[in-house]
């Protein structure tokens, strides 16, 4: 298999952009990403992979590879729209990466896309909740949001932990996000104002809750030799792997542990020949701090029950032992659903590039993304490591 | 409508049909298709008692189409007596009296009303144990 490159990043804003439709939101994304690698020919792209998780149902339309493909000009191409909930990106990713690994294209374009206020609230509830297990769990009038309350209660019960422990994840997320540009939520929050937010789903209020709002973020994944034609630092996408998990929460031998986020972060890891000790950043699906605290916890870094601890302790700022949502995460960047995944991995570029500005982790060279479909059900990892010029 | 979507349903719905294991005996809620390498009568259906604790719960305020007239409701994990961890809403109780551990038993209620042109949806919800 050869070396994979990302050789370009780009996004919009994560807003609610009611002026613009996912055809419009995708072209800027794409020429974003395009302009980090002006000497790139766009007829040198031979696949376009769609990360995309409620088109049909929020934005009115389907066949998503071939519509996005022809919007931004690579009417032609081989394209495909790839649906694992909050984990297309990742999955995205995972297949372009690939197809350009094995020869089949030498150069790829993730393309994450997502539309959703065209729509109200209880649409979009019954949309993400698809992500579920709609016999067992969807009929109940169960949310996504619900899952992660149900796994929170738990976690809090056999750990001891109140509410307000999971109040650094999105304290850390709204304090990085204030120095994005692009995020969604550009201001900080306190561990007060958390104690006093409103419930959504008991025991997660609102300020620990993300809002799923509208975007576009593509990443250009390209051969070894294309990206040795480019100048500019080189980043590598040193392993990718995708794992799975049952949908319904109840069918788990231990629902607080996300089988599929371990699994697809430890073969990722050793594809890219790396270890846990490595990753100097990351990006987690943290719409809710008890989701990156389980990844977090399933993923190895720290022992189960510890997280919130850790993270109280500084663990997840940019100058703790596992840097979190340096762009605002899931939280305060905003919740992209399929395009999440990518919206990570624009982020991780742009720090091991070293452009991430306030944001930025000192020297990093090595970093993981993961993004999850629905309460772990699908998991992408994603391994990225910077090259020495 | 989906009108065959919720009659296949119904024997879960209705009675709290499972399977168990003729090997192992383990009990699993809701039924699921036989995997690989499985025989075909691997297992068997068995009716469950209803009766469970609460192992996780949650009340919802912010609730998807078709559900809001319920709202705010609470929904949980139980741990069924015979083993599955099954989710539902529960009903008949106040939200302060909800604890992990609360013993709580299977009831019939509508589940969600599909509109106009579409179905009542009946099926199981969970109460505190009476008595």
């Amino acid at each position: 298999m050869n070396n994979v490159y990302v050789v370009g990043a780009g996004a919009t804003p994560v807003a609610e952009h009611y002026g613009r439709s996912l055809a419009d939101l995708a072209s800027e994304a794409v020429r974003a990403a395009f302009a980090q690698a002006p000497g790139l020919d766009a007829r040198r792209v031979g696949a376009v992979y769609v990360a995309n998780a409620l088109g049909e149902v929020m934005a009115s339309q389907g066949q998503l590879g071939a519509y996005l493909a022809a919007s931004v000009g690579l009417a032609g191409v081989a394209a495909l729209r790839v649906e694992a909930a909050g984990a297309s990106g990742g999955v995205a990713l995972h297949q372009a990466a690939q197809a350009v690994a094995a020869g089949d294209c030498e150069v790829a374009v993730v393309l994450g896309a997502e539309k959703v206020t065209d729509r109200l609230d209880g649409a979009l509830e019954a949309a993400l909740a698809l992500a579920a297990d709609a016999e067992a769990e969807g009929i109940h009038g169960v949310t996504l949001t619900a899952q992660w309350a149900l796994l929170m209660r738990r976690y809090m019960h056999e750990h001891g932990y109140a509410a307000e422990a999971f109040a650094p994840f999105p304290v850390n997320a709204h304090a990085n996000a204030a120095k994005n540009p692009q995020a969604l939520y550009r201001f900080g929050i306190s561990a007060d104002k958390y104690r006093k937010a409103g419930q959504i789903a008991s025991p997660l209020n609102m300020l620990d809750c993300s809002s799923v709002a509208d975007g576009a973020a593509a990443l250009i994944v390209a051969s070894e030799s294309i990206a040795r034609e480019l100048a500019g630092p080189r980043v590598r996408l040193a392993g990718t792997a995708v794992a799975s998990d049952t949908p319904s929460l109840g069918a788990r031998r231990d629902p607080l542990d996300l089988l599929a986020a371990r699994a697809s972060a430890h073969v990722a890891l050793g594809r890219a020949h790396m270890g846990l000790g490595d990753v100097q950043v990351l990006e987690l699906s943290d719409p809710h701090g008890i989701a990156a605290a389980l990844a977090l916890e399933a993923i190895g870094f720290y022992e189960r029950g510890s997280a919130p601890r850790h993270a109280a302790d500084g663990a997840i700022t940019a100058t703790g032992r596992t840097p979190l949502a340096t762009a605002g995460g899931f939280k305060a960047r905003g919740d992209i659903a399929g395009a999440s995944g990518v919206y990570q991995v624009v982020e991780l570029i742009r720090q091991l590039r070293g452009e991430a500005g306030p944001a930025q982790v000192a020297g990093a060279r090595v970093a993981l993304a993961q993004s999850l479909g629905g309460v772990g059900v699908t998991a992408a990892t994603s391994v990225l490591v910077a090259e020495a010029p | 409508m989906e009108i065959a979507r919720h009659w296949r349903g119904r024997a879960a719905r209705y009675r709290l049909e499972g399977q168990r294991s003729r090997s192992t005996g383990e009990v699993r809620f809701p039924p699921q298709p036989i995997t690989l390498g499985e025989s075909a009568d691997a297992w068997e259906t068995v009716t469950l008692s209803g009766r469970g604790e609460i192992y996780s719960f949650s009340v919802l305020r912010q609730v998807p189409d078709g559900y809001e007239g319920l709202a705010p409701y609470p929904v949980a994990l139980v741990r069924l007596a015979e083993g599955p961890l099954v989710t539902a809403q529960l009903t008949d109780c106040a939200e302060g009296d909800l604890e992990i551990g609360m013993p709580v038993e299977m009831v019939t209620r509508k589940l969600v009303d599909t509109g106009p042109d579409g179905v009542l949806v009946y099926g199981y919800k969970f109460r505190p144990t009476l008595g």
